[in-house]
């Protein structure tokens, strides 16, 4: 029997401004089979299927259904085509129970009747094998009840093409376990499931074949059985790219912050920090690699002295007294003062450290207003230390005058970083601090992280981009869901052993310290 | 015992407008707004049907008045400005995604200013000494009450001795609570006030319900301005005299917990404590102690949000997009 593709992609672009989201993009998922999408961060996994199901339209290029070409134009008519998509952030209404939600949005289906709908959503659990109660509300579910209720909601749709956008992320190993014998019975019942992911075991465990996208861009689908981990981290993350990066060795490194057994919860209980351990050395610059969201944030917010703790140590080497003390009794201006300076740049950029709707000068006087002896605000010095940010920095800004949101990304960096290192910090944070930059002006904060390091500060850089962290830093901390899964040097390391740390799980993790 | 067959009576015939306005209100926070112009939307309401009722009593003359078209003809004009009052909050907030808070606060000055503008300019048209209008007739069609009320003594005065808008304020709250709790519609409502996003992703054609609910909302709630002066202020309207009933109105939607039935005793319970001064005198009490009396309404209001935010029941709480425009592209 000749088989006919239940989705065929030709050729999709999708481009936001200038950043090319999807490059030509092609991509075939077969009735009765799980197909994974592997890729980084960026690579664009997630705008690609939301394409499919709707939410964007794309630029160019075609898609199939069964063979007939189609065009989605909504997430209504990707219902018509049997298209369900659940998100990786769960659109769920918290004071609607499991029925009330899953019927939500139906209109054609005779009386409004809950208790029938609810049997009907028992039946479709009965049949795969969820554990659902129906009455639930949503805020009393747990992460895995919420997914079920997702996933029930496009089985009871009648869905037959599934994209589930990394549905174990938020799961326990057993939570991971279950759904993964939920979607073999529904491959048996002939649905196409997609799954969007960067775990490497998982795509193996249960896809049948794997494309691989990277930065956008289509590398190749390659059959689950034929192939490996390390094949496919390679597809992944690509061949090495030279960055010319100068690099110095570290003068006379000393353990300026000793890091021991950090453990944190967010609020949902969910732990983002598992005991992770590192030590910060003056001189040098440690990377931070890992897929978004693997704890990056808390882990530098915690040092900061903004992240409340569960258990663990952070004792900072003082250089000027040769005292050890431990940042987790400190408050943020206590830390602060002790010269750990922290430049974080969210994904809202503006988010944390500056503030949009205030001038240069005003910016940096965040850091400096409790300072002056007068009753009024002492404006002058920080105007001198915008001015000379501006220049020394090249700053491309009309005035110093100038609200700092109508800055480029690249000059709100330079703005921050060069706030924060005007200080004289013992230890400078920076994360992400390129992130949307222009080569020119990644270079400039590179030769600045470099500027602080040869002074002989402890930098700890947070990146997304491996070519980077291996060309900049010394030594690369990987964390992988909260959990330092290696400590590697920089100069000796490949981009695909970093990948596979970053892609590590827990359950076949067994040391990474080399 | 006849004194408080006629508290009662007084606080329902109190409690009235602002049942209209806190039905209206209720509906149109379940679409995730937050109309803080329903104050001068009920002044428009009661204006624009004072609009409708003189121009019908000027141009038939008094004698003439034929009783249904009285009550229709100002129930379609007040209807009709409180509509477009709606839509110009909706077109602001929905379409042009202004800050609801402020947008909401300039209606009610608008909406109070336009009632005093019409209002002045009635006045003069009917070249009266006193500051009022006065529209004795068409308030009397809407005055008529059941006939065999008063046959049945004091439950006839407790139930039936009400004029007909006042059940249609108590219909209008419990139908909407039912279509809210009971229906697909009111199912894609408040997930639209809950959170709009999901209710997009479910097909749900979010402006839409927030300009049908909001429009709605508006027109309930004008209807109680329109029962302020022609039943409770006996067809005399003069500027200034609906008072600050609207703000009411919006307190109620707190203390009724966002549910349109139980507005209906919270009406009722606001309108005795609205005018319970009158019916109590302490020893030593003077007119000044009247306005501590006054504040009881607030007051109770702020105990129930107290307890409710203690009791952290997630569905005594407000939708969870109340206020928050909603943007698709916005991620």
């Amino acid at each position: 029997m000749a088989e006919v593709p239940a989705i065929e992609l030709k050729n999709i672009t999708k481009t936001f401004g200038p950043i090319v989201a999807n490059k030509d993009v092609c991509l075939v998922a077969n009735r009765g089979e799980v197909l994974s999408i592997l890729g980084e961060n960026g690579s664009g996994k997630t705008t690609l299927m939301n394409m499919i199901s709707g939410i964007y339209y794309p630029d160019h290029g075609q898609i199939f259904i069964d063979g007939k070409e189609v065009e989605i134009k909504s997430p209504k008519d990707a219902f018509n085509y049997k298209i369900g998509m659940i998100h990786q952030h769960f659109k769920l209404v918290d004071v609607f129970t499991a029925t009330e939600n899953i019927v939500l949005g139906l209109k054609d289906e005779g009386r409004y009747n809950l208790k029938k709908s609810a049997a009907k959503i028992k039946a479709i659990a009965d049949l795969y094998g969820f554990v659902l109660d129906p009455n639930k509300k949503i805020y009393d579910m747990s992460v895995s009840e919420k997914q079920t209720v997702e996933i029930i909601k496009v089985l009871y749709r009648g869905a037959d093409i599934l994209i589930l956008d990394e549905p174990t992320a938020v799961l326990t190993p057993q939570e991971t376990r279950r759904l993964f014998s939920v979607l073999t019975r529904m491959k048996a019942d002939g649905k196409t499931i997609i799954i969007i992911t960067h775990k490497l075991n998982e795509v193996m465990e249960i896809s049948d074949r794997v494309s691989v996208l990277r930065k956008g861009e289509y590398i190749g689908t390659v059959l689950t059985k034929e192939t490996s981990e390390s094949a496919l981290t390679e597809m992944m993350v690509g061949k090495k790219v030279e960055l010319n990066i100068d690099r110095s060795e570290p003068q006379n490194p000393e353990d300026r912050l000793i890091v021991a057994g950090l453990n944190c919860e967010n609020r949902e209980g969910v732990k983002v920090l598992d005991n992770v351990s590192f030590t910060a050395k003056s001189g040098e610059i440690l990377g931070v690699a890992g897929i978004a969201g693997s704890g990056q944030r808390e882990l530098l917010e915690a040092i900061a002295g903004l992240q409340r703790l569960e258990s663990g140590s952070i004792i900072y080497n003082n250089p000027k007294t040769k005292e050890q003390e431990n940042l987790r009794n400190k408050t943020p201006i206590q830390i602060r003062e002790l010269g750990v300076r922290l430049s974080f740049v969210p994904e809202d950029r503006l988010g944390m450290g500056l503030v949009g709707n205030m001038d240069l000068t005003d910016n940096m006087m965040l850091r400096s207003y409790k300072k002056g002896h007068t009753a009024f605000l002492e404006r002058s010095k920080p105007k001198e230390l915008a001015e000379q940010i501006v220049e020394e920095l090249e700053v491309a800004t009309p005035s110093i005058s100038t609200p700092v949101r109508r800055l480029s990304g690249g000059n709100v960096q330079k703005v921050l970083v060069g706030r924060e290192i005007a200080a004289a910090p013992t230890v400078f944070m920076a994360a992400y601090p390129v992130r949307g930059l222009d080569i020119n002006s990644s270079y400039l904060i590179y030769n600045l992280l470099n500027q602080q390091k040869e002074k002989g500060v402890s930098v700890i850089f947070v990146g997304e981009d491996l070519d980077v962290l291996i060309a900049l830093c010394d030594r690369i901390v990987v964390l992988s869901s909260g959990k330092v899964t290696g400590i590697v040097d920089a100069r000796k390391t490949t981009k695909e052993e970093v990948g596979l740390l970053m892609t590590k799980t827990f359950g076949d993790a067994e040391g990474g310290e080399k | 015992m006849n004194m408080l067959i006629q508290f009662i009576q007084r606080a329902v015939i109190q409690g009235t407008p602002l049942l209209f306005g806190s039905t209206g209100e209720i509906l149109t926070e379940k679409s995730g707004h937050l109309n803080l112009g329903i104050p001068g939307i009920m002044y428009a309401g009661a204006i624009s049907g004072v609009i409708g009722a003189f121009f019908y009593e000027d141009k038939v003359g008094a004698a003439n008045i034929n009783p249904l078209l009285a009550i229709l003809i100002p129930l379609a004009t007040s209807m009709l400005g409180s509509l477009l009052m709606g839509l110009i909050y909706c077109f602001l907030t929905v379409t042009l995604r202004a800050n609801q808070n402020v947008t909401g606060l300039a209606l009610t000055t608008f909406g109070v200013g336009l009632g005093n503008f019409f209002g002045g300019s009635l006045i003069k048209i009917s070249g009266s000494d006193m500051p009022a209008i006065t529209l004795s007739t068409t308030s009397k069609c809407f005055k008529t009450t059941l006939p065999f009320a008063e046959s049945l003594g004091a439950f006839g005065k407790l139930f039936f001795s009400y004029s007909f808008l006042v059940y249609v304020a108590i219909i209008i709250a419990i139908v909407s609570s039912v279509i809210l709790n009971r229906t697909r519609i009111g199912l894609h409502l408040r997930a639209v006030g809950e959170n709009p996003a999901t209710a997009d992703a479910a097909g749900i054609n979010v402006n839409r319900y927030k300009y049908f609910t909001t429009c709605i909302g508006s027109m309930i709630a004008g209807l109680g301005g329109l029962y302020y002066v022609m039943d409770y202020a006996s067809g005399i309207w003069s500027n200034g005299g609906f008072g600050d009933r609207g703000w009411l109105a919006v307190a109620i939607v707190i203390f009724a917990i966002w549910r349109p039935n139980m507005a209906v005793p919270a009406s009722i319970l606001f309108g005795g404590l609205f005018i319970v001064y009158n019916y109590v005198s302490l020893p030593g009490m003077g007119i000044e102690a009247q306005e501590l009396f006054k504040m009881l309404p607030y007051l109770v209001t702020l105990v129930v949000l107290i307890i409710t935010s203690m009791r952290e029941k997630r569905e005594s709480q407000p939708p969870q997009s109340l206020g928050l425009s909603y943007f698709r592209e916005e991620r």
